[in-house]
């Protein structure tokens, strides 16, 4: 990335970051997520790139017809990806993409400017990743399967850098999911994604983490959207990856825009899972949705800290947030924080949360019809975790994750 | 088919049942009525095996087996079936995918494969029609919104689509109009046959006359302490519980 511009923006992210250094737990936004132990860790940077020859069955999804993206340690793998023959679909990797002038024009324009020492270091360092450019009017007709692999033999640090533009009048669907070879080293993934929505685009945007234990995660997502953009951001997380740190910020830019942000976070063992999310209100008009529900299981952790945002001139915003939490261990965690800034007068937000356990009632009324105690369980959380499945629009997507959830039960007393 | 003998029971460290006896046969319907407090529905949570009653004393055994010793589940796997006072309302589990799992279980417990969609659905169907079931509600979340009339519905319909050996109908008739307490009763009345049987737990004689029991029951202090015939629950109903208490407690009074 040697180019002049984008080198000048390397360069200042670089110097950003040697002001801010990495986030301790003063800092209000990592209070409850050390990353100081995992900085200070020993890393090989950019190792064993480009990677080997990985398989990536894991991150499949019956009955799904994509378009697959194949990251290894953060390297677009061009002999592992499909190609979309697609008029008005562009996929090309970063380091390939620095001349494309949609690329060049917002590449580093919107997450620099949230405070992210990660994103700092990212835009400075990072290499590879993968841009998407869908034209103005142009209706994806597959998804895109962005597949992230961790494959290492010694504990390493990766990143990438991607940027997704979806047109005027543009419709995707974008599913991104992150796995690790099995017998990998441990590996720290610092990934960070822009995606600017043009006037009354749409996107669908899928995020599946099911890596396991020796991956650990950071991940930031800038979403800047234009008038009567839609942006849908369903985040899945499962037992797995130790490590987990989603930022998901989406900017409403202009009037009449939409956005909905759903999760689900089964965890277990001692899984940290922290997803802060920003719905930053600039203009009128807006309307916001966010639900997450978490399950917690064993001796994990889950962080949610849901933050609005509705600057002053954001009148008639509407912004709704939910956050369920049921606790399943003795041992097990959860942080949650509602955050609501309001300066404009004429708004309606509203949010709520909630923390609980089984409900012994439901438990017992289903076992005293012949369901065992396992079944009674997966039907319970199936059921707690209904109100955000049954907004995946995805069916393929709906099927598989509820069977990532009965997966993901530890079951038994 | 049941038989419950010298059953204690407590809650919280409070005895409830004091030594209860009780004798089911097949196709018998039992009346077990009795005031406030008296013990009634600790009866039927402890038969149903809810965590929170302690068996202290005595044995109940169905067909031979000693009901007390499996879980819930199993119970329900053997026949026994209870239709709640207060049913639970389950948003976000479907009616009719909680029917297909209860009624698979059961199957697969009994040696037998899973029924295919079209047998269940025209079992659903069937029965539905038996018990007068809102085809409606089938298809929405267990329960949820349901009216209370409604919920008691629900509970004869998931007993007609369960078939149990023993049913017991806590306060089923709590809160239900009279129009809604014939549409039960008939319910149960086509459900009645020589393989099954029913332990009615009321408050009212109303229900009695709907559902004709063979033997009426009268549970006071843990115990029962009078059984007859349904002219028993008219006797009741015509002078309350008060002679009946002044006849068992009097042995105690000093």
């Amino acid at each position: 990335m040697g180019d002049r511009p984008i080198g000048k923006l390397r360069k200042a992210a670089y110097e950003r970051f040697i002001t801010t250094g990495f986030p301790n737990a003063k800092h209000e936004e990592w209070r409850n997520t050390g990353v100081q132990a995992l900085v200070n860790e020993n890393f090989v940077f950019d190792s064993h790139l480009p990677g080997r020859v990985v398989n990536s069955n894991a991150a499949e999804i019956a009955g799904k017809d994509v378009y697959k993206i194949i990251l290894v340690n953060g390297v677009f793998r061009q002999d592992l990806s499909d190609i979309p023959l697609e008029k008005g679909v562009e996929v090309l990797p970063t380091t390939d993409a620095l001349e494309h002038k949609v690329f060049a024009a917002h590449f580093a324009q919107y997450a620099d400017k949230s405070d992210n020492p990660f994103v700092s270091i990212n835009t400075a360092l990072a290499k590879d990743g993968f841009f998407i450019h869908v034209a103005d009017g142009c209706c994806v007709r597959k998804a895109f399967h962005v597949i992230h692999i961790s494959a290492t033999h010694t504990s390493a640090l990766y990143q990438s850098r991607n940027l997704i533009i979806i047109g005027k009048n543009a419709e995707a669907e974008i599913i991104e999911s992150f796995i690790i070879e099995e017998d990998s080293d441990q590996s720290l993934s610092n990934v960070v994604s822009e995606i600017v929505l043009a006037d009354n685009a749409k996107l669908e945007h899928y995020y599946i983490q099911i890596a396991d234990h020796q991956g650990r995660y950071l991940n930031h997502t800038e979403v800047m959207q234009q008038k009567h953009s839609v942006y849908n951001n369903y985040n899945c997380v499962f037992p797995g990856a130790s490590f987990v740190r989603n930022n998901i910020y989406v900017r409403l830019a202009d009037e009449d825009v939409e956005s909905h942000l759903y999760g689900i976070s089964l965890t277990s063992a001692n899984q940290l899972v922290d997803n802060h999310t920003l719905m930053d209100h600039r203009e009128p008009h807006c309307e916001s949705y966010e639900w997450y529900k978490n399950i917690i299981q064993e001796e994990s952790t889950v962080i949610f800290n849901g933050k609005i945002f509705v600057r002053e001139d954001a009148q008639k915003t509407n912004a709704f947030q939910q956050n369920n939490n049921m606790l399943m261990g003795d041992q097990a965690t959860i942080f949650t924080k509602p955050q609501l800034e309001i300066f404009a007068d004429d708004v309606k937000c509203s949010h709520g949360c909630t923390i609980g356990q089984f409900n012994e009632e439901a438990l017992f009324y289903l076992r005293s019809r012949g369901i065992s105690l396992e079944q009674a369980r997966v039907l319970l959380v199936h059921a707690f975790a209904f109100d955000v499945t049954e907004r995946f629009k995805d069916q393929d997507i709906k099927t598989y994750v509820n069977r990532l959830i009965e997966q993901g039960l530890k079951i038994g007393d | 088919m049941l038989s419950i003998k010298n059953l204690h029971a407590s809650v919280e460290n409070k005895q409830i049942l004091k030594g209860l006896n009780l004798e089911v046969k097949a196709g018998e319907v039992h009346a077990i009525m009795g005031p406030n407090g008296s013990g009634k529905s600790t009866l039927a949570s402890v038969l149903a095996g809810r965590d929170s009653y302690e068996v202290t004393d005595g044995e109940v055994m169905l067909d031979g087996k000693d009901l007390l010793s499996l879980a819930p589940e199993d119970r329900a796997r053997e026949g026994i079936f209870l239709a709640f006072q207060y049913p639970v309302e389950i948003p976000g589990v479907s009616n009719i995918n909680f029917l297909k799992t209860a009624v698979n279980e059961i199957r697969a417990h009994k040696g037998l494969p899973p029924m295919e969609a079209k047998a269940f659905l025209k079992m659903v169907k069937e029965k539905q029609q038996l018990v007068d079931f809102d085809a409606k509600l089938t298809n929405r979340s267990l329960n949820e919104g349901f009216s209370g009339g409604e919920k008691k519905r629900n509970e004869i319909f998931q007993l007609a689509m369960l078939e149990p050996r023993l049913a017991i109908l806590d306060e089923t008739d709590s809160g239900l109009d009279i129009d809604a307490l014939r549409i039960v009763a008939k319910g149960v009345n086509e459900l009645r046959s020589s393989e099954n049987a029913f332990v009615m737990i009321t408050h009212y004689q109303r229900l009695l006359e709907y559902i004709v029991p063979d033997y009426v029951h009268v549970l006071y202090d843990g115990r029962i302490v009078r059984s007859g015939t349904k002219d028993l629950a008219l006797e009741l109903e015509e002078k309350g519980y008060d002679w009946l208490k002044e006849s068992v407690d009097a042995p105690n009074a000093i």
